[in-house]
């Protein structure tokens, strides 16, 4: 076992234990166990910088390029905006969504091949690791907008039926979700923009053509289409609450069947196969 | 010296008991002054609300001090003992440590967590400090019990969520909008209870209130006590669009706002979330305005089910407040064991030492033709006997100080050793540890 990959699976294991304590805090209420759960999410980033910059030395290469680097890197970027946000919004909250979520990424990129990749040398261009980089980030950042969408819907149907589980009071206000819905919409969608921006000039570089309509390129455009569809009626015709909540959660949902669906069920020039030659 | 307690509460009695035995709080030098000439009672504190009655006392003897507490009660009162037996209970020891620690806390209050209650003891303390009636027990007790209730508020949410109407609409909005310093409320119609949630509105930062009603001139008046804006009832629908609350009173028979107008306003409003709030009966607005996206609708009975909400939330609260004053209870007993063990070694130690000077005196008068070191060996030989006799029960009354055995031990030493009584508690005594270096 590498190093790189020992210091994976560590964080695994601290990103599992934070989320046993979140769900423990969540369902007992015990505010302590979710303060610790902040504490342990916070070491399990560092760690997790350490691990992706040893892989990136020992590979020589951004960490982005097989299934179990990207996977990592996602769950990298999610803890790590999560983490910027719970500066701005101490939610901590929230982060019994993400970090299961992390959990999850990361369950799935241990399972992958963990062999550093060789690169199809058409795809060694510094185009490529700015174009996977901007698409997590922005990824991470619209997977903190569908956890505040769920928090909203959660919150939204307490406070219209009346009916309060103590989670009510737990949860922050729907003026502070739906104003992180926004925050999100106005960061995520320029990563997303030059994310597809920069994969356009990379695979102009690559293939010789700008957009060839493969599977994911199509997916990818959907989506975008879809948060600018939201975007567009949050400033101009007022979407807000329980429709934006709900737009962000079907824009990651959308999201994430680009990222693993397409993967999976569709082949392409995106398919992990093609960039490891396996 | 124990610590008794002798009262009633909502509790046990009812009002009709409860208010024939209150302490006027204008003249409280009388009753505490009369309670000090008791016999056993060496010092006291009379806490007297709507809700309780209680007479706290430091004493020797606490089951006389009790029985005296009782019948002065009855006797201060002019009631037939019989009459108020029932409704009366007594604490002593840890038990009346407990009580007072959970009365100031608010867990034995009628709201669960109302923080009157601690004001009221402050108060009735700051009378027995006046009049001198309490000393260094009480003292301690009531500082330790205020500081108990201190922090059972910051460290549980026993006080959070309202648990009135008015309180628990605030409280709804935060959870709407978050911050209420940028909100804007309207009241149409004049009742009670939207004045007074109003008046939380306001203190909680809204900077903007609308009046209106059926009649101008008291809109006006309304209006001038927020200094807020006062407009014509029949204009309201129009100025909706630029408020975020509404609160409705009127006494109209049917609907005031509908559906349909509601939708119009929020469209105009750009959807940004509306809190309403309905306290008329009939109610004033159109239920069906609840369905509309980001209106949230509350009526009078809704509120009561937020505040029902709240309480049960308060009562998980209060198991975690119940565990700070266990914690809290033992080391108030333990300072309270101290002042009894600690003079109780100093005078065994004092006793044997004086029976040691008087045979080495006696014993050195005899044998007169010792030499300087002989005499040296046998006052270190009789001091070491002292100090091994000495070790045992010290150390027995040392471990034995925290439980309840420990006051017997006391007596029992006292008694067996003939050591004349504690001294005045006012008295400071000296910690354990530099006793042990003069031993």
């Amino acid at each position: 076992m590498t190093t790189d990959v020992l210091l994976f699976k560590i964080t695994l294991l601290i990103y599992f234990v934070t989320t046993i304590c979140y769900l423990i805090g969540v369902i007992s209420l015990k505010d302590r166990f979710r303060q610790n759960a902040i504490r342990l999410l916070i070491g399990g980033f560092v760690l997790h910088c350490v691990t992706l910059a040893t892989r990136w030395v020992a590979t020589g290469a951004i960490p982005v390029a097989s299934l179990h680097e990207s996977l990592s890197f996602f769950a990298w970027a999610l803890v790590g905006i999560y983490l910027l946000f719970y500066l701005r919004y101490r939610t901590v909250m929230l982060g019994a969504f993400i970090t299961p979520l992390a959990l999850v990424l990361m369950i799935i990129g241990s399972a992958a091949p963990k062999q550093a990749p060789a690169l199809n040398p058409m795809l060694d261009s510094w185009w490529f690791p700015v174009h996977v980089t901007l698409a997590f980030l922005g990824h991470a950042v619209f997977a903190i907008a569908a956890a505040a969408g769920i928090m909203y819907l959660l919150q939204e149907r307490m406070l219209k039926s009346k009916k309060f589980s103590s989670l009510f009071y737990r949860l922050p206000s729907l003026d502070t979700l739906d104003s992180m819905n926004y925050k999100c919409l106005t960061f995520g969608f320029p990563l997303m923009t030059m994310g597809i921006i920069s994969g356009a000039i990379w695979a102009n570089s690559a293939w010789g053509g700008y957009w060839r309509w493969d599977p994911k390129e199509t997916w990818a455009l959907i989506t975008w289409f879809l948060y600018a569809a939201l975007l567009h009626g949050r400033l101009t015709i007022g979407w807000r609450g329980r429709r934006a909540a709900i737009f962000a959660i079907v824009g990651f949902g959308f999201l994430l069947f680009t990222f693993f669906g397409v993967n999976t069920f569709l082949s392409g020039e995106h398919s992990f196969r093609n960039f490891t030659g396996q | 010296m124990h610590i008794v307690i002798v009262g009633l509460s909502h509790r046990t009695a009812p009002v009709e008991i409860r208010e024939k035995l209150a302490f006027a709080p204008t003249a409280m030098e009388r009753p505490l002054r009369q309670m000090l000439e008791l016999p056993t009672i060496a010092e006291g504190l009379i806490v007297s609300t709507c809700n309780r009655v209680e007479l706290c006392a430091a004493t020797k003897e606490p089951e006389a001090a009790i029985a005296a507490l009782r019948r002065f009660l009855a006797e201060y009162h002019e009631v037939p003992p019989e009459e108020i037996n029932g409704s009366l209970y007594n604490y002593q020891g840890e038990e009346a440590i407990r009580h007072l620690f959970r009365v100031s806390s608010s867990l034995d209050s009628m709201v669960l967590g109302e923080p009157q209650i601690l004001g009221q003891i402050k108060t009735a303390y700051s009378y027995a400090a006046e009049f001198r009636t309490c000393g260094l027990i009480l003292n301690r007790f009531l500082h330790k019990a205020f500081s108990v209730a201190k922090r059972v508020r910051t460290e549980t949410a026993i006080a959070s969520n309202a648990v009135s109407v008015s309180f628990a609409a605030v409280e709804l909005a935060r959870k709407i909008f978050d911050r209420l310093d940028n909100k804007g409320v309207m009241i149409i119609g004049a009742g009670e209870m939207c004045e007074l949630a109003a008046r939380h509105f306001v203190a909680n930062g809204v900077s903007k209130v609308l009046v209106t009603n059926r009649t101008f001139e008291r809109a006006e008046k309304l209006a001038a006590e927020f200094q807020g804006k006062a407009i014509p009832f029949e204009d309201f629908v129009d100025h909706l669009a630029d408020v975020d609350i509404v609160m409705t009173s009127t006494g109209a028979p049917n609907f005031i706002l509908g559906q349909r107008q509601m939708e119009e306003v929020l469209k105009r409003r750009k959807n940004r979330p509306m809190f309403l709030i309905d306290i008329a009966v009939p109610r004033d607005i159109d239920p069906k305005v609840n369905k509309l996206d980001n209106a949230y609708l509350y009526d009078v009975d809704d509120l009561q089910g937020v505040v029902q909400a709240n309480l049960k939330e308060r009562q998980k609260e209060a198991s975690k407040a119940e565990a700070i004053v266990e914690q809290e209870i033992g080391q108030f007993h333990q300072w309270l064991g101290n002042l009894e063990v600690k003079p109780t070694i100093i005078a065994l130690r004092r006793k044997l030492e004086e029976i040691r000077q008087q045979e080495l005196d006696k014993t050195f008068s005899n044998l007169k033709d010792l030499t300087a070191g002989q005499r040296k060996s046998i006052e270190a030989m009789s001091s070491a006997i002292i100090n091994k006799i000495l070790h045992q029960p010290t150390s027995i009354l040392k471990r034995t100080q925290n439980d309840s055995s420990g006051e017997d031990y006391v007596d029992a030493v006292r008694a067996l050793f003939d050591l004349p009584a504690p001294a005045d508690n006012d008295k400071e005594i000296k910690p354990l540890d530099d006793m042990e270096e003069a031993g």
